[in-house]
């Protein structure tokens, strides 16, 4: 294989294919892992691979310099020891040495710098882009909007929370999968837009070289051209409050035939669903409350907890609230729209109109909530229709 | 050098009724320098223990995957104070108390040039601790955005705690430019008759430039927490972009005096090192006006590289490029220092107790950062370094095995003079090796995970990560437990258990700190020494 890959990623890719078996995986983990567990990747793009390079080089010259200055030092702590009777020397300086060992890091430095400085003007050169994607940070999921397609949509984890809190068993893909991975096509110049809704997020894919902050109010560039088509897998790398650890990047990367087949299926698919929401009939309690559980737990929970409760003096509880048992309107409304200076986002955007309208009736007949009032998606579309 | 006293042996006689209060009184009002040292010394301590348990509870929370102990939210409180206990409460005023107890007996001054504002700029600290620490009992927790409390996520989205923790920071600030000013004033007017610039020990010249640098940016912190304050509680926009301001500009302020900080918390350690070192090989110190001037640049530098924090930020390349030539360019005079430490040991006369131990650990470890220091400032490279645990390892190589180790090693070296009596060797060797094992087994292995893509501040981690987290961990716990053996040792000498000092107490031992008897009396030098 031309380009190494993460262990971890070829697992993954193994287990999308339908036939993936599980000694298949076993055997290819640690060949393809030794790598990534130790050292930086290669990663998937020729910048990526110069980036390696130049980290490996910066990082012998540093294991050379370190050889000769501790050797030098060790020789002296064997040899010039009390214990074997050494007169110490009384020397205390010479201009010439200083000289010496001021200039000759600093030819050093100067070599390190020149390949530096070539890729890193590489690297932000983001200029004659094929394909512009806007990448948008917020409370713990990512949102991606194709400037050339009119494809957007939000891609959180997909790990379970049952593996987190220990009761299930952890897969292969632990805090990494997420629901719907970013697409992006092969050999294509890809151009990234990166912003964020409420704090400072950074994306990132090691095996693109990019890590670039996305801070809200302010949009930044980035940009990759990927050889090879496979899944990867990044992370937020900026702290941005309590799930920042669990706000992982994927990317599927997929030849530009199949990219654009993806695309077209997407668009239909979208057209679909804003049809089927636009009829949406009215639901019964007991679907509301199945469908609002499975979306309170994507997309609550991390803030208001699965009991409800929340965390006190940080994300309020919505069992017993006011809001959540008092008249609809006003729930429905801050979960549509948020508030404006809290980490309540607007979710009317987020998720569709059955799943506001179940994720409202959740909380409503949750954890003692006991309204026994239903909010149906008759009611969502009249609200968004009515506006903030 | 060589000295000549007068005063302080006929002070030696009446040391009983040298009218020091008794009791608590003695702590509280006292503006005897040696008090005031030691208070610093063992509320730093206190401090190092409690950040260290801090330490615990993350270290016991990544030993496996998944959420074993504590909630997210509790992991970053965690971190953050961690951090800022460790900081500003462990590092800092240990070298604090270090100046106090060592800079007046180095120079032959009778005491601290301002001693009411010594005694007032330690008793805040206790106050700003305690402010700080109560968070972790409230409702909502202590601070949670990281030491470095980035906007907005430390503004808009913060807890309650963070009226706390600003007035918290205000205060240690106040305390740290006391102290500073204290500094400055006791070397520039204090120093005895022939103690010239260029005679002076380093550690007191490296003290006068860490001072220096305290004085310059300790203000730019107390204001970018007031900044914080205004924006979360009197509706100021400065870095929040829907009312003009900018998140990014939080960080150019706060790495301002971030940069300086760290240099703040590593050039004295330089000092203790490059005084240790001669004493154990015996031999002069060598290139001593070279490591002068490398202190100095490295201080000068050190103001012009603080975008190298912010590589990720959408800087223009312009100014990429310049923060990462200037930070490389810091590799030099640092270089510069090592080699002459070397330089010193070369055909010196060596021998090993603990304080030549954890000072030639310093030397090996502290450039292990060095190196991974030179790395980061690589802005690709740093690309994927960044907010890893690669940054993780580099910054506990310079701050543990670099200033905490210098400080031991300064603890170790100047406690026979403190209290009278030496420290137990053997326990003091068993106490370096465990260390030394345990806190590479703690870091080193952070490096690879982080190059593996294992992002910092976070309380879970994928698979690939479990079996080498789990070995940190382990090495965390183990080093924990070595410092209690410090703890051990330090309360041995404190009860005066212990073989009697000499005044000289080490053989190569050099200066005015060794003229005075051990332990060293109430009052020293009360009619100045005259060097010659
Ligand atoms: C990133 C954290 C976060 C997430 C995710 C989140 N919320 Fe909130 N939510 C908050 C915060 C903070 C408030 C308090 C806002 C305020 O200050 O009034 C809040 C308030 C609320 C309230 C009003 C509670 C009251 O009585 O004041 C409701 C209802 C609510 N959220 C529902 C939801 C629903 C439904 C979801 C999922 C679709 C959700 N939230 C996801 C943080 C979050
Ligand atoms: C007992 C020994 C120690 C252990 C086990 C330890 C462990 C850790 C760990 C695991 C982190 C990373 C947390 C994260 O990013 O998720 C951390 C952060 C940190 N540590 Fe330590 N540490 C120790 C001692 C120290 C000391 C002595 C200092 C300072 C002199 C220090 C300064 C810091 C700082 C500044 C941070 C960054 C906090 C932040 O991310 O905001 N640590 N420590
Ligand atoms: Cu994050
Ligand atoms: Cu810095």
């Amino acid at each position: 294989m031309r380009h190494r890959s993460s262990g971890l990623r070829q697992a993954k890719t193994y287990l999308n294919h339908p036939l993936a078996a599980a000694p298949l995986l076993a055997a290819s983990f640690p060949a393809g892992a030794q790598e990534t567990r130790f050292n930086m990747t290669r990663g998937a793009t020729e910048l990526s691979q110069q980036v390696f390079d130049l980290h490996m080089t910066i990082f012998y010259i540093c294991v050379a310099i370190a050889l000769v200055v501790f050797s030098l030092m060790f020789w002296s702590i064997v040899h010039h020891r009390k214990a074997k009777g050494v007169v110490p020397a009384q020397f205390h300086g010479s201009m010439k040495i200083e000289i010496l060992w001021t200039a000759i890091p600093v030819l050093i430095l100067v070599a390190m710098a020149v390949p530096a400085t070539r890729t890193l003007i590489a690297m932000e050169d983001t200029s004659a882009s094929e394909l512009t994607v806007l990448v948008t940070g917020s409370q713990w999921k990512w949102h991606y909007k194709y400037l050339d397609y009119p494809i957007e949509f939000y891609s959180v984890l997909a790990t379970p929370r049952a593996q987190i809190a220990n009761e299930a068993e952890k897969s292969p893909d632990y805090l990494m999968a997420v629901d719907k991975p970013l697409v992006l096509p092969t050999g294509k110049k890809v151009r990234f837009l990166l912003t964020a809704d409420d704090v400072i997020h950074s994306w990132w894919v090691p095996d693109f070289a990019i890590k670039k902050d996305a801070v809200p109010g302010f949009i930044n560039e980035t940009w990759a051209r990927i050889d090879k088509p496979g899944l990867y897998y990044g992370k937020c790398a900026e702290l941005c409050g309590r799930d920042h650890g669990f706000m992982p990047v994927a990317v599927d990367v997929k030849t530009p035939a199949d990219f654009e087949a993806w695309a077209a299926q997407q668009v239909a698919l979208a057209e679909q669903a804003k049809a089927e929401a636009a009829s949406a009939g009215p639901m019964t309690m007991d679907e509301l409350m199945a469908l609002g559980q499975q979306v309170y737990d994507s997309a609550c929970v991390a803030c208001h907890q699965a009991s409800g409760e929340g965390l006190p003096g940080v994300f309020p509880a919505l069992k017993g609230s006011a809001i959540a048992t008092g008249e609809p309107g006003a729930h429905i409304h801050i979960v549509l729209f948020g508030k404006a200076g809290t980490a309540m986002q607007a979710f009317a955007k987020q998720l569709g109109v059955k799943e506001l309208a179940a994720v409202i009736t959740y909380e409503r007949n949750a954890w003692g909530n006991a309204k026994g009032d239903m909010v149906q998606p008759a009611d969502i579309v009249a609200a968004i229709e009515k506006g903030e | 050098m060589s000295t000549q006293i007068t005063g302080t042996l006929d002070a030696h006689g009446h040391l009983d009724h040298d009218h020091k209060p008794r009791g608590l009184a003695r702590w509280l009002f006292s503006t005897n320098h040696k008090d005031i040292g030691t208070l610093y010394l063992l509320f730093s301590l206190t401090m190092l223990f409690i950040g260290g348990s801090l330490a615990m509870v993350i270290r016991a929370e990544l030993f496996q995957p998944g959420l074993q102990f504590v909630d997210p939210h509790f992991f970053n409180q965690m971190t953050t104070v961690h951090g800022l206990v460790m900081v500003f409460g462990a590092v800092m005023p240990a070298f604090v108390g270090l100046a106090n107890w060592m800079i007046p007996l180095m120079i032959g001054a009778p005491d601290m040039a301002l001693p009411r504002i010594n005694n007032w700029s330690f008793w805040i600290l206790p106050c700003a601790f305690g402010i700080l620490l109560s968070t972790l009992f409230m409702e909502g927790g202590a601070p949670a955005a990281g030491w470095t409390f980035y906007a907005p996520l430390s503004t808009t989205y913060s807890g309650d705690s963070t009226a706390f923790f600003v007035l918290s920071v205000h205060l240690m600030g106040v305390s740290s430019i006391m102290g500073a000013i204290n500094v400055i004033v006791t070397i520039w007017n204090m120093r005895a008759p022939g103690m010239t610039w260029m005679k002076l020990p380093l550690f007191v010249w490296t003290w006068l430039i860490t001072a220096f640098l305290l004085i310059a940016v300790m203000p730019v912190l107390a204001g970018v927490v007031t900044m914080v304050l205004t924006d979360k509680y009197f509706g100021t926009s400065f870095f929040d972009a829907a009312g003009g301001g900018d998140p990014v500009m939080f960080q150019h302020i706060f790495w301002f005096f971030g940069h300086p900080e760290v240099y703040i918390m590593i050039l004295p350690a330089f000092g203790i090192v490059s005084s240790i070192i001669p004493t154990f090989a015996r031999k002069p110190l060598f290139g001593y006006e070279s490591m002068v001037v490398a202190t100095a640049s490295i201080a000068f530098l050190s103001f012009i590289v603080w975008g190298h924090h912010m590589f990720t930020t959408g800087m223009p390349v312009v100014a990429e490029l310049f923060f990462m030539y200037a930070t490389m360019l810091i590799a030099v005079p640092t270089g510069v220092k090592v080699f002459n430490w070397v330089a010193t040991m070369w055909r010196g006369s060596m021998s090993f107790e603990v304080p030549m131990m954890f000072s030639l650990a310093f030397i090996v470890l502290f450039t292990i950062g060095g190196f991974s220091g030179l790395m980061l400032a690589i802005i690709p490279a740093d690309f994927q370094y960044q907010d890893t645990y690669f940054v993780v390892a580099h910054f506990h190589y310079v701050l543990v095995t670099g200033a905490v180790f210098g400080i031991i090693a300064a603890v170790y070296y100047w406690i026979p003079k403190w209290t009278g009596v030496m420290y137990n060797e053997r326990l003091a060797q068993v106490h370096f090796w465990c260390s030394l094992v345990s806190v590479n087994m703690l870091f080193f292995p952070m490096h690879f995970v982080g190059l593996a893509g294992m992002p910092r501040r976070i309380p879970d981690y994928a698979l690939q990560f479990a079996d080498l987290n789990a070995f940190m961990s382990v090495g965390g716990f183990l080093f924990g437990l070595s410092q209690l053996l410090f703890l051990w040792g330090v309360v041995r000498c404190m009860r005066g258990i212990g073989e009697r000092a000499t005044d000289r107490v080490w053989e190569g031992a050099q200066g005015l700190e060794w003229e005075v008897p051990s332990p060293a009396p109430y009052h020293t030098f009360d009619t100045p020494p005259v060097v010659k």
